[in-house]
């Protein structure tokens, strides 16, 4: 009889990594007012991980999402549970005084001890800091094994085996619960689980019923030069000194 | 109360000074200079030191002062008498046990907060390598100090430059923490070069602690090709190229004609993988969202083929080649080899 899985997923609220962000006039940030934020996209594959083991039907007794931030962070939140998480906890953090990595391990920690917690999954990394250090901080607080910049996670029993990404390969580490896991890109797609269907499948006719005549470009920034053919490239490159 | 809360100063100088308060007891040696002292962390693999970790020693170097390299594994004797010979290098630390081989984070951290506080260390830096990034948090957490990521500049003993926001944004941090720990970044500071020095070689302090985590297995992708994040020249691809038989058809006999590293594109790139600056970055149907551009765009030349004369990498590239990569990368590979 294997241990019931009480896993929490910490999530942090980011400027949307699509968005292109913009420094302060006066030096002090980056412009996050009126900006499109999100779920930082590691911590949605770490949500997607917990809700993985118990569709596998591994013994998941709970999954909780955790955020520490402004009141906005309620949506990122909720987000998370509408991925499947079965209930939140904000903690409550003033926008300019953001917390630091330490900060934030250290607080998780006495979450992971009330909410005994016995697997913890983070991203990676945030991408507005891109520190990358809380998910490691966590596991020393709490002295619990770690490993980073998982690509595979398999449980049988209280063991955890984890393949992550290391520099030019993966590497595999084994491991018993409690456990800190953090997330990398490779480890869950979330679009696998979309149904491909075409709009043949529900019988729909998609003839146009309007014509296109012209599509201009919108005015453009200038690129920096263009050249013809593969002789143009190579020359000037030659002349960059690039080759 | 008083003897609790203490200052970080007093705690610098606790840290600072800690070997001599075991041997001397005396307490005026906490009057003695501020000057940095750094703990360079140099990774072995295998029998040889990882020479990218030398950027370690490069940064100590910024920082003036002392610094001293920390090696631990199996048969470390050869490595560290390789390390003796780095040039700035005045001290190496050894530790000699099996159990710190795979650079495991759970035994490694506290080896290192062990060595720290002994050495009396004002800095500890090691590489924003996958090694450096899973280890120096941990350590950090144990010694109560928020460490700093990345490090692309140093500006003072205290002051740092680095990236965030995926390199859009570059912050300079102050720290008031008594240590630092900084991870930093291979392509901002070179390896230190194995030359004449001649640092005399420790023994350091091995805690043993308990390693909950057991290494299994690894798969390392064998490349004759230059190292991604340290070459001279990358190509790249992106989904321009529809499939990773094409990729394979076209990309490797373009690094080869160029003597480039090959960068794949994923989906977030520069979030997972390494960021490079070659002289020449050479890309291949990829469009150029922010994400990617942010890995490539300390490249010193830029090129770039794309069908589509509007993609934004077309904004970043000193040279664009509009058009069909199918065609174009073929052309090109045999034209560089001719």
């Amino acid at each position: 009889m294997s241990t019931k899985l009480r896993i929490l997923v910490p999530v942090k609220r980011v400027i949307d990594y699509a968005v292109k962000p913009r420094v302060k006039a006066d030096k002090t940030g980056v412009e996050t007012s009126g900006v499109k934020h999100s779920l930082n996209p590691f911590d949605e594959l770490s949500i997607e991980e917990a809700v993985r083991l118990r569709e596998r039907k591994l013994p998941v007794e709970e999954i909780v999402a955790v955020s520490a931030g402004p009141a906005k962070c309620a949506d990122t939140l909720r987000t998370a549970m509408a991925m499947g998480a079965d209930r939140s906890i904000h903690i409550d953090v003033p926008e300019d005084k953001p917390l630091e990595p330490l900060g934030v391990a250290k607080v998780l920690k006495a979450i992971a001890e009330q909410e005994k917690s016995n697997l913890i999954f983070l991203g990676k990394q945030a991408i507005d800091d891109d520190s990358g250090q809380t998910g490691q901080m966590l596991a020393g607080l709490l002295d619990w094994p770690q490993a980073t910049q998982a690509s595979e996670v398999t449980l049988s029993g209280d063991d955890i085996t984890v393949e992550r990404e290391v520099d030019g390969g993966t590497e595999t580490l084994k491991a018993k619960l409690p456990m800190i896991i953090t997330t990398d890109l490779r480890l869950n797609e979330l679009d696998m689980r979309l149904e491909k269907k075409t709009l043949k499948d529900y019988g729909i006719d998609d003839t146009p019923r309007l014509k296109t005549i012209k599509v201009e470009e919108p005015p453009q920034r200038k690129g920096g030069g263009k050249v013809e053919d593969v002789d143009g490239m190579i020359s000037k490159l030659k002349e960059l000194g690039a080759l | 109360m008083y003897a609790i809360r203490r200052t970080a100063t007093q705690r610098l100088s606790a840290l600072t000074h800690s070997s001599h308060f075991l041997s001397t007891q005396s307490r005026f040696t906490t009057q003695r200079s501020r000057l940095a002292s750094t703990l360079a962390i140099l990774e072995q693999r295998e029998g040889g030191l990882n020479s990218a970790s030398l950027g370690a020693v490069t940064a100590g170097a910024k920082l003036g002062g002392s610094i001293h390299g920390f090696i631990a594994g199996k048969n470390v004797k050869p490595i560290a008498e390789e390390a003796s010979k780095v040039s700035g290098l005045e001290k190496i630390i050894t530790v000699e046990n099996e159990a710190y081989d795979r650079g495991l984070a759970e035994n490694w951290a506290p080896l290192l907060v062990e060595n720290i506080k002994k050495g009396g260390y004002t800095h500890v830096i090691v590489g924003h390598s996958a090694f450096g990034k899973n280890l120096l948090p941990r350590v950090a957490a144990l010694l109560d100090v928020q460490q700093i990521s990345d490090v692309m500049s140093i500006e003072g003993e205290d002051t740092f430059v680095r990236p965030i926001y995926a390199g859009n944004a570059i912050l300079t941090v102050q720290s008031t923490d008594p240590i630092k720990l900084l991870t930093v970044r291979q392509t901002s500071f070179p390896p230190a070069e194995i030359a004449d020095g001649s640092a005399t070689i420790e023994e350091g302090t091995d805690p043993s602690a308990p390693q909950p985590t057991q290494w299994v297995s690894e798969n390392l992708t064998k490349s004759d090709r230059p190292e991604l994040a340290t070459a001279g020249k990358v190509v790249s691809g992106g989904r321009g190229l529809k499939s990773k038989e094409e990729f394979d058809r076209l990309m490797p006999p373009l690094a080869d004609a160029l003597g480039a590293a090959i960068g794949a594109m994923r989906r977030c790139r520069q979030w997972t993988g390494k960021n490079v600056a070659p002289q020449l970055y050479l890309c291949a149907g990829i469009s150029g969202a922010i994400q990617h551009l942010a890995g490539m765009k300390d490249s010193k030349v830029i090129a770039c083929i794309n069908k589509d004369g509007d993609a934004p990498i077309f904004g970043v590239a000193d040279v664009g080649l509009v058009g069909d990569l199918f065609e174009v990368v073929p052309e090109l590979t045999e034209k560089l080899k001719a």
